[in-house]
């Protein structure tokens, strides 16, 4: 009976050390959050595996849920698409750095304009969500595209039903260019959305089939989906007046002219970035990690890997319609805030 | 090997008191105890399970409940950044689509069940019950996005359009098709759901008509009745139990379908005033916000579900007293 008791013991001692031992040898590195970043960060991860066999473990549960996560020290890494407050990130004694940038954009379903044929501003925009505008062929969009034949439709604004990055940054948007908005509404993953017409849709691609069903429909979705989806967008006014139009180039314009180090843990808006070229809705999705870390290996694992992506992930962003970090950010991530972390 | 000893032992004849059969007997009590003990806790898991559930909604939901009391009910408002929480709009979008479901699946159920088994010819029967049951297997996602991209564009041209401008205008029932005609809301999800309910309370209804024993049916033919006589005095006495038990199996799924109605009800957090203006169900809602809520905005969410709970044990409550009643009113 001892013998077998020993025995036992023995083998459930080496089978604990060789599942030690080998998740020692995988060393994945364990992140979680937003759900914005997930297709990138997938692509990245494989790309690295196949480079230097160390994996990732990338969780999209959703950017409160990255929080989480990264709070509970159940991952090495957290992701979200709002920026933590800089006090939050003091108490927790975390670090913060933007890894990816993206845009929110206007998307409609009218017949007989071409894609970015209509102009808006964000207050009309804003009045438009708010339900004070609700017909296309009322007086304010009109006074902005002179010359086009406004149907008299009304409009159904499709938001996102889930809580979501996309709607922070777009209610961030609304917010900073409409006092209305920002009284009535606010921002935030997801908010009471005022107009009569609204309807809401699970995920992008439930905003984005929600749009392209309903006639005369108004909604927002990121900027791949645009692409994949072939939708139809208004080209929106920049805080510069100028009407701009969605892309990689107007997405790193607006990053390009953000000053990233004005606020704590780079946590800034790129919402009405300054800039002729700048797209006004545009975002970061952030990465959360402990200065402290409890796991050091674990967490300069994880640093290499950011690394290995801002050198080598620009092509792969690109391809997924993201826009990588511009390089002289990258070398001010490395200096200013990676060497935060203690090694 | 206990086999054998077995065979040797009641081989011997009339040998009382042999040690072997004693034992025998004991160790086949000590099986049946056993036996009795485990079958025991494992219906006790099912019982511990829910207890757990309806405790640990309950303490998650409680800062909620603390908060607003019991006007979290009829509150109406859902505003995720104020933190102004109630349960009004969830809770009228999940009754009323449900509602209209039973309205739609309940008698074309009846009639289903009622061809299959009074009228339908024998070679008809097994095909049509297995595409029922068919039906009922289908999961709910797929449901959903035959309602999103198949159902609701045409509901909103050929059924709201034409509804809302022949009935629009009247009065009294004229604000019921009011609002926009765009394929989703309230009633949108009510049929999705009526569709999905129906194979579950027709495969229910169908095998409770089938248990009716022949002799009572063939006596009831016997002395004259129609076909509709014998349904009415024969088959839905007999089977009232499993008719009702059929419904709520119905309505139970309906309360709680969440995919489906999420794609159509529209997703608004607004109280709807008409049948075509989008709501919102307590299982849409917690389907959509769960993945992002943070802090009080979870605690409302546990509420929301703890209220369901409650929605559920309601309506079966319900039954169970229609059913005792009617039992009583019979004289059993």
């Amino acid at each position: 009976m001892n013998t077998k008791r020993t025995l036992l013991k023995t083998v459930a001692a080496a089978a604990f050390a060789s599942i030690a031992m080998g998740s020692a040898l995988a060393a994945d590195i364990t992140g979680a959050g937003a759900t914005f970043p997930f297709p990138i960060y997938a692509k990245w991860a494989e790309a690295y595996k196949k480079e230097t066999g160390t994996g990732l473990n990338y969780q999209s549960i959703g950017s409160s849920g990255g929080i989480k996560q990264i709070r509970a020290k159940t991952v090495t890494f957290g992701a979200t698409d709002a920026p933590v407050p800089g006090a939050d990130l003091d108490k927790d004694g975390m670090v913060q750095f933007p890894a990816i940038i993206g845009g929110t954009v206007p998307v409609i379903n009218l017949d007989g304009f071409k894609p970015g044929e209509l102009r808006v501003t964000g207050p009309v925009l804003a009045d438009m969500f708010l339900g004070n505008i609700t017909k296309w062929n009322d007086a304010k969009l009109a006074a902005l595209n002179p010359g086009k034949a406004l149907p008299d439709q009304n409009i159904t604004i499709v938001h996102r039903a889930d809580g979501s990055g996309t709607t922070f940054n777009w209610t961030d948007y609304l917010t900073a260019v409409s006092k209305d908005w920002a009284d009535k509404v606010g921002k935030g993953a997801a908010v009471k959305w005022p107009a009569a017409s609204s309807v809401g849709g699970k995920g992008n691609e439930g905003v984005a089939a929600n749009v392209n069903r309903v006639k005369g429909a108004l909604g927002y979705v990121e900027y791949a989906y645009v692409k994949k989806n072939n939708m139809n967008f208004m080209q929106l006014q920049n805080a510069d007046g100028k009407y701009v139009s969605p892309d990689d180039k107007a997405f790193a314009a607006a990053a390009a002219s953000a000053d990233w180090f004005s606020a704590p843990g780079m946590g800034i808006s790129m919402v009405n970035a300054k800039g002729a070229d700048s797209w006004p809705v545009s975002t970061a999705s952030f990465i959360l990690m402990y200065k402290q870390p409890e796991d050091k290996v674990a967490s300069a694992e994880a640093l290499k890997f950011f690394d290995w992506a801002f050198k080598n992930g620009k092509q792969m962003a690109a391809d997924l319609d993201y826009v990588a970090l511009p390089d002289a950010l990258t070398s001010q991530i490395r200096t200013k805030v990676w060497t935060q972390i203690a090694k | 090997m206990s086999v054998g000893t077995t065979m040797s032992a009641s081989s011997v004849p009339r040998e009382t008191g042999n040690p072997n059969m004693v034992s025998i007997a004991r160790r086949q009590r000590l099986q049946d105890i056993l036996f009795h003990r485990v079958t025991q806790s494992f219906s006790l898991l099912v019982l511990i399970a829910l207890m757990g559930i309806i405790v640990s909604l309950f303490i998650n939901a409680w800062p909620t409940f603390q908060k607003f009391g019991m006007k979290f009910i009829w509150y109406v408002e859902w505003d995720i950044i104020n933190e102004e929480f109630g349960a009004a709009i969830a809770i009228v979008g999940t009754l009323a689509s449900a509602s209209i479901a039973l309205l739609i699946a309940v008698p074309l159920a009846f009639g289903i069940a009622l061809f299959l088994t009074e009228t339908c010819p024998t070679w008809m029967r097994r095909p049509l019950g297995t595409a029922i049951e068919l039906l009922a297997a289908v999961p709910s996602i797929i449901y959903g996005m035959f309602g999103l991209f198949v159902f609701a564009p045409l509901f909103a041209d050929y059924v709201q359009v034409p509804l809302q401008n022949v009935l629009g205008g009247m009065p009294l029932v004229g604000f019921l098709f009011g609002g926009s005609t765009n394929g989703f809301g309230i009633l949108a999800a009510g049929i999705v759901l009526a569709f999905m309910v129906l194979p579950f309370v027709a495969a229910v209804m169908r095998d409770v008509f089938e248990i009716v024993p022949p002799i009572l049916r063939e006596s009831a033919y016997g002395v004259g009745c129609t076909t509709w006589e014998v349904v009415r005095g024969v088959v839905l006495p007999y089977t009232q139990k499993g008719v009702i038990g059929g419904i709520m199996l119905g309505l139970g799924r309906a309360l709680g379908e969440t995919m489906a109605v999420t794609f159509v009800i529209g997703n608004a957090n607004r109280m709807p005033t008409s049948l075509f203006s989008p709501g919102t169900s307590i299982a849409s809602t917690l389907a959509n916000e769960f993945g992002e809520a943070a802090d009080f905005h979870i605690s409302a969410l546990f509420a929301l579900g703890f209220l369901l709970f409650v929605i559920t044990f309601i309506v079966l409550g319900l039954a169970k007293w229609m059913l005792v009643r009617a039992e009583r009113a019979k004289g059993f």
